[in-house]
């Protein structure tokens, strides 16, 4: 589209160290994109670029069709709300929303002003001074002050990272809302994987400077690419596994001596040294005398924890192969949470499988003793 | 909830419980904190402000071996102004141009030290108070042979065109504005460096990311945020170089004097203590109009 927000192979190194690392991502116009990743990531340093606030050490940026690489930070479409809100603290609310407005030679500054404390929900406040406003009432200033310039993308970084958990939620749900109201691009970034899937059309997980990967927050979470998304976004089990044939539409899987299916279109990897992973919440558990549903991939194992957490209940049971696994069930049914020691069938549907691909050496340990399901090899 | 009640129940019968010792005695505290201080002003500014107010309104005719007699004389206020107008005038504008100088100097220095020496700061602030180590008279008496007649800056300026050959730098306004400069530049770069030095860079990538050229975001967001720094600086420069004599005294000529060239002479030389204790609260008179309409225009004015 015309106004999608492009960075093509951007690189960004500080003396030896590689903040950004050959990034190539695009953020489509009008979209709400969550830049997720862990503290250090290099997260910051992409929305600065951006931004124009640091220079790239190779690399592109584009604005559609607009190369915006060297335009100094004033020449930019864009505009941002810092992390810090870095608020003027010198100047009255309105006119720090007034600011950008009038660089640009707007006269009448006062009506756009006052919609944009409207859109905030702050109308009231625009004599007052940042010192006079709280922490929620910053962030929203600082967001008007960006907004009312009618950006081409607004940049947010961690912008609700101050906030306490409850104002945070309630934030978030005003971002989202302002975001379909102005309809402008958001460039979101943040730690928090739950605000990033709440709120996000599309993820990008990064790591090390790296985008591991970008999609919607349902593809990334119930397809994950990698271990690392695969844990980074929610929680997984991960087995080792080796790929042992196929079977119609199915993978079939050998892993611990034990036999699994997962379907191809599931696979990250079709051959050789696989991860087989599940979400919790898709294993069920059965006692050794219940029959698994034919056809589900199953685990063994002894119960070693269990934290009834009101919704649901978290077990957590060991392996056969000393491995740990947790499973997530919902309290709908009627009944007592099992109790620790008890001995259980974990067991899934396998299209709830995910298949991604396993470097040598990676999880060969478990491997090994798993050869013997029963555990009595060396 | 039984607490509650029982508290509540008991408080009209009985007695307000007394505030507990402790707090009394802490409101005493900053009292006895004020105490050293304020003695030592009562004493060493106050006491002697009295006399001096009372001294510059003795009768003039008398003298120091016949004594004074209290006449309230008033007049004593206008026959110094009227004898040593030029002095006031002059030191105000010398003191003025030099605080302007000074600012102008010191404004760019402590910029750099304070946002972009990164290792180097504290040398940096080291050299900016260097000059202390040495007493001011030897500094200014050095300030002499830098400027002297046969001295290299004074060389440099001969050999320009347009500058006549018999041209000079001492004796002149420019030698007594010059040492005042430098005598009074670490006063005005210290308080702008402690300011500059809080100042928060992310405010000025926020500037520039709303638009603002550089110059814009100096003038609408890094000036507005350090004239705490600019009126501290400008007035601990302006205030002692306005009474300043030194400089005048080893720079200049009687014809650059200041009023606390005046002063000096008038206490020390002539013996005139009326006249001299009237002129030095005309000066301080002079100088708190300066600084209170200052500082009046600098607070409220919309620098942005
Ligand atoms: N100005 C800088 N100088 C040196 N290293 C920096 C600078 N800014 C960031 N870094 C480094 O780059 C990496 C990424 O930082 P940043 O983009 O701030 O991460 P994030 O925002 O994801 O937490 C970090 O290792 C950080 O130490
Ligand atoms: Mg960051």
């Amino acid at each position: 589209m015309a106004d999608d927000l492009v960075l093509e192979n951007v690189t960004k190194q500080f003396g030896g160290v590689t903040a950004v690392d050959d990034l190539s991502l695009t953020v489509p116009e009008g979209s709400f994109f969550a830049l997720l990743g862990a503290s250090g990531c290099g997260k910051t340093t992409t929305l600065r670029m951006v931004a124009g606030l640091e220079e790239l050490s190779s690399g592109t940026v584009r604005l559609g069709d607009r190369d915006i690489t060297g335009l100094r930070p004033y020449k930019r479409p864009v505009n941002t709300v810092f992390q810090s809100y870095a608020l003027f603290p010198h100047l009255t609310v309105e006119d720090n929303i007034a600011f950008g407005l009038k660089q640009r030679g707007v006269k009448d500054t006062k009506k756009k002003v006052a919609e944009m404390l409207e859109l905030v929900q702050l109308p009231a406040f625009g004599k007052r001074k940042p010192a006079q406003l709280s922490g929620g009432q910053q962030q929203r200033i600082a967001l008007a002050r960006a907004l009312v310039n009618e950006p081409k993308v607004l940049l947010l970084d961690e912008p609700l990272g101050a906030l306490d958990l409850k104002l945070r939620r309630q934030m978030q749900i005003e971002l989202k809302r302002i975001q379909t109201e102005v309809g402008t691009t958001f460039l979101h970034v943040t730690h928090d994987q739950e605000e990033a899937m709440w709120m996000a059309d599309t993820v990008a997980v990064m790591t090390e400077g790296k985008i591991a990967q970008l999609g919607s927050p349902t593809d990334i979470y119930e397809f994950p690419s990698s271990p690392f998304v695969a844990n980074f976004l929610g929680q997984s089990n991960l087995f080792a596994a080796e790929v042992s044939g196929t079977a119609g539409d199915d993978l079939l899987l050998s892993a611990h001596g034990g036999r699994f299916a997962a379907p191809s279109s599931r696979a990250h990897s079709a051959d050789g040294r696989v991860w087989l992973g599940v979400r919790p919440e898709k294993v069920r558990l059965a006692l050794p005398g219940e029959d698994a549903p034919a056809g589900h991939n199953q685990v063994h194992g002894v119960l070693t924890d269990t934290c009834y957490a009101g919704v649901s209940t978290e077990y957590l049971l060991k392996t056969p192969w000393g491995q740990e696994m947790s499973v997530f069930s919902a309290n709908a049914a009627a009944g007592e949470p099992l109790q620790p020691g008890t001995e259980v069938v974990a067991h899934w549907y396998p299209p709830h499988s995910f298949v991604l691909a396993r470097q040598s050496g990676e999880g060969d340990e478990v491997m090994r003793y798993s050869a013997d399901p029963l555990g009595v090899a060396p | 909830m039984t607490a509650f009640v029982g508290t509540t129940a008991a408080a009209p019968g009985g007695t307000a419980p007394p505030p507990p010792p402790p707090a009394r005695r802490r409101r005493w505290l900053p009292y006895l904190l004020l105490l050293p201080g304020g003695l030592w002003l009562l004493l060493f500014f106050v006491v002697p402000s009295v006399q001096l107010a009372g001294t510059s309104l003795y009768d003039r005719s008398g003298s120091l071996e016949l004594g004074y007699s209290q006449a309230f004389a008033f007049g004593n206020y206008g026959d110094a102004i009227i004898a040593y107008w030029p002095h006031l005038v002059r030191s105000a504008l010398y003191a003025g141009i030099a605080t302007i100088i000074c600012a102008v100097l010191g404004y760019p220095l402590a910029y750099f030290i304070a946002q972009k020496s990164g290792r180097w700061r504290n040398l940096l602030l080291v050299c900016v108070i260097a000059p202390f180590f040495t007493t001011f008279l030897v500094r200014t008496l050095a300030w002499k042979s830098i400027l002297s007649d046969n001295g290299p800056v004074t060389g440099f300026f001969r050999s320009l065109p347009f500058f006549p050959d018999d041209f000079r730098l001492l004796a002149t306004p420019v030698a007594v504005v010059c040492g005042l400069v430098y005598n009074f530049l670490p006063f005005m770069v210290l308080p702008l460096y402690a300011t500059l030095e809080r100042l928060d860079g992310r405010l000025l990538e926020a500037a520039g990311d709303l638009y603002a050229k550089p110059a814009t975001v100096f003038r609408r967001v890094t000036l507005p945020l350090s004239m705490p720094g600019v009126i501290a600086g400008t007035l601990l420069t302006f205030i002692p170089a306005a009474g300043d004599y030194i400089n005048a005294e080893l720079l200049g000529t009687p014809g650059e004097y200041m009023i606390g060239n005046v002063i000096d002479s008038a206490f020390l030389v002539r013996l005139d203590y009326p006249q001299a204790a009237a002129l030095s609260f005309l000066l301080m008179a002079t100088i708190l109009v300066m600084v209170f309409s200052y500082i009046r225009a600098a607070g409220t004015d919309e620098v942005v």
